[in-house]
């Protein structure tokens, strides 16, 4: 048992029940329903502006791309222009496929010995990060965007589209949205990788389980209300469409499970900026991929130069010419 | 010039997360339907299950109730309020359409709401449009 992950695991089922109890128990439906959602929406929107702004003002006094592929060189050298670039058009397509299909992540490799008799320490392709790390974040982003059914009335067409694609295998009622089911599988997986590969155990801190467990929290007690427990549909939206038109009210018949969720929902927004979670909007600014390799086919004047005092050649000649001519060196103007 | 490149990404971002607010206040918001007993329903008092739990519920008995008469030929529904039911969506007067007679109201107008898309109807009909 390792503390690392049993203290946030406690944290997310002490998160839930105080959600949980204080509904069903003592009847705050209007903090976890209305207060809670709002402050964490606003602290997700200034911690994450303020982050960012951080990163902003930071300097970057030199461009420090990392290069995977042959640099601009001479013309019948074939330059690699997406991995290598030294163009803002290569740049934008690195950063492209860095975001949408996280590129560097399908890199990976994993470090092993040799299972044969030599037992030669060996680097070897490792794509199940990748794999996860995918199905993971485009999983949660369907089930984000499905989620407009309840905060949009009438839904937009594009909305129920996506629901119609997610749910094309039609099993059981409500029928299954593929969406869901993955993110709790990839989540569960990321989970487990972490827990059961002794490397990355180690490296392994609680900030790295929490989110992990909170987002299995979320989609466990979301995949609950729509598959086992059943909730009241159409009162869930009536609090959700009070939320984002600013007239909150409470529906009567929905169980603390839902605020349950809504409040797992909210500790993630609210925690978003002072986590491992800001790489959303971290991936933008990261130095190695954003710019382009032309550190030398450029001149890069560093920003924190100040004006130095020089004394240039010239000028060192004009000081010493007398004394040059004297002492027999090579000046190159002879007055 | 780069900073400017972040501040426009940053406004992007906060306008997106801030979508659903002003996405209702520039389009006309559609409010929530009113569930209202009508003909039969209203004066029968008698449903199937309780007000709350035949909301959340009423996909799951709908679902084994199809698996009962399709699989077992059992067609009679007991509650636990003692009454029975003809387990039948839409045919006859001891089913869901019997006595809610509107389907648009009974049916539709939370399903629309909550952007659900039964396929109830692919093979059903209601009574009223065949009449």
């Amino acid at each position: 048992m390792n503390q690392k992950y049993l203290i946030p695991l406690t944290a997310v089922f002490l998160l839930f029940l105080v959600a949980y109890t204080g509904v069903e128990g003592a009847g705050l439906q209007w903090f976890f329903g209305i207060v809670f959602p709002y402050v964490a929406i606003l602290a997700f929107l200034a911690g994450f502006v303020y982050k960012v702004l951080g990163w902003a003002s930071s300097a970057v006094p030199f461009r420090i791309p990392t290069t995977c592929g042959q640099q601009k060189s001479l013309p019948w050298i074939k330059q690699n222009t997406i991995d290598n670039p030294d163009t803002s058009t290569g740049v934008f397509l690195r950063m492209v496929l860095e975001i949408f299909l996280f590129r560097s992540l399908f890199r990976n490799t994993k470090a092993a010995f040799n299972r044969n008799a030599s037992n030669r320490l060996s680097y070897s392709w490792e794509i199940f990060l990748w794999v996860g790390a995918l199905a993971f974040h485009y999983s949660f982003l369907v089930v984000l965007l499905r989620h407009f059914r309840f905060f949009t009335s009438p839904v937009p067409s594009c909305i129920k589209f996506l629901e119609y694609i997610d749910g094309i295998v039609q099993l059981g009622l409500p029928g299954i949205f593929l969406s869901g089911v993955v993110l709790l599988a990839a989540t569960l997986f990321l989970l487990a990788r972490r827990i059961f590969d002794a490397k990355v155990t180690y490296i392994s801190q609680a900030a790295d389980y929490f989110p992990l467990f909170l987002i299995i929290g979320i989609a466990a007690t979301g995949l609950s209300m729509r598959y086992f427990t059943k909730v009241d549909i159409v009162g869930i939206k009536t609090l959700t469409m009070g939320l984002v038109t600013f007239s909150p009210t409470i529906p009567e018949g929905v169980s603390g499970l839902f605020y349950g969720h809504v409040f797992l929902v909210s500790i993630l927004f609210a925690y978003f900026p002072a986590s491992k979670l800001m790489h959303l909007g971290g991936i933008f600014l990261s130095p190695t991929r954003n710019m382009a390799n032309n550190t030398r086919a450029k001149r890069h004047v560093n920003p924190w130069n100040y004006d130095v005092k020089t004394h240039t050649y010239e000028e060192y000649e004009d000081h010493f010419r007398e004394k040059m001519i004297e002492a027999g060196l090579p000046v190159d103007k002879k007055e | 010039m780069n900073k400017n490149y972040i501040i426009t990404g940053l406004v992007i971002f906060v306008l997106t997360v801030l979508s659903p607010f002003w996405f209702n206040m520039i389009t006309t918001t559609q409010a929530a339907p009113e569930p209202e007993l009508v003909g039969k329903a209203k004066t029968e008092k008698k449903c199937v299950l309780g007000k709350y739990e035949m909301r959340a519920n009423h996909m799951s008995l709908l679902d084994e109730w199809r698996d009962s008469v399709v699989r077992n030929a059992d067609r009679m529904y007991t509650a636990a309020n003692g009454n029975s039911f003809n387990m039948s969506l839409s045919t006859g007067e001891n089913s869901c359409l019997g006595c809610h007679e509107d389907k648009a109201k009974f049916c539709d107008s939370c399903h629309t709401y909550a952007s659900v898309n039964p396929y109830c109807w692919e093979c059903h009909t209601n009574p009223k449009e065949i009449k």
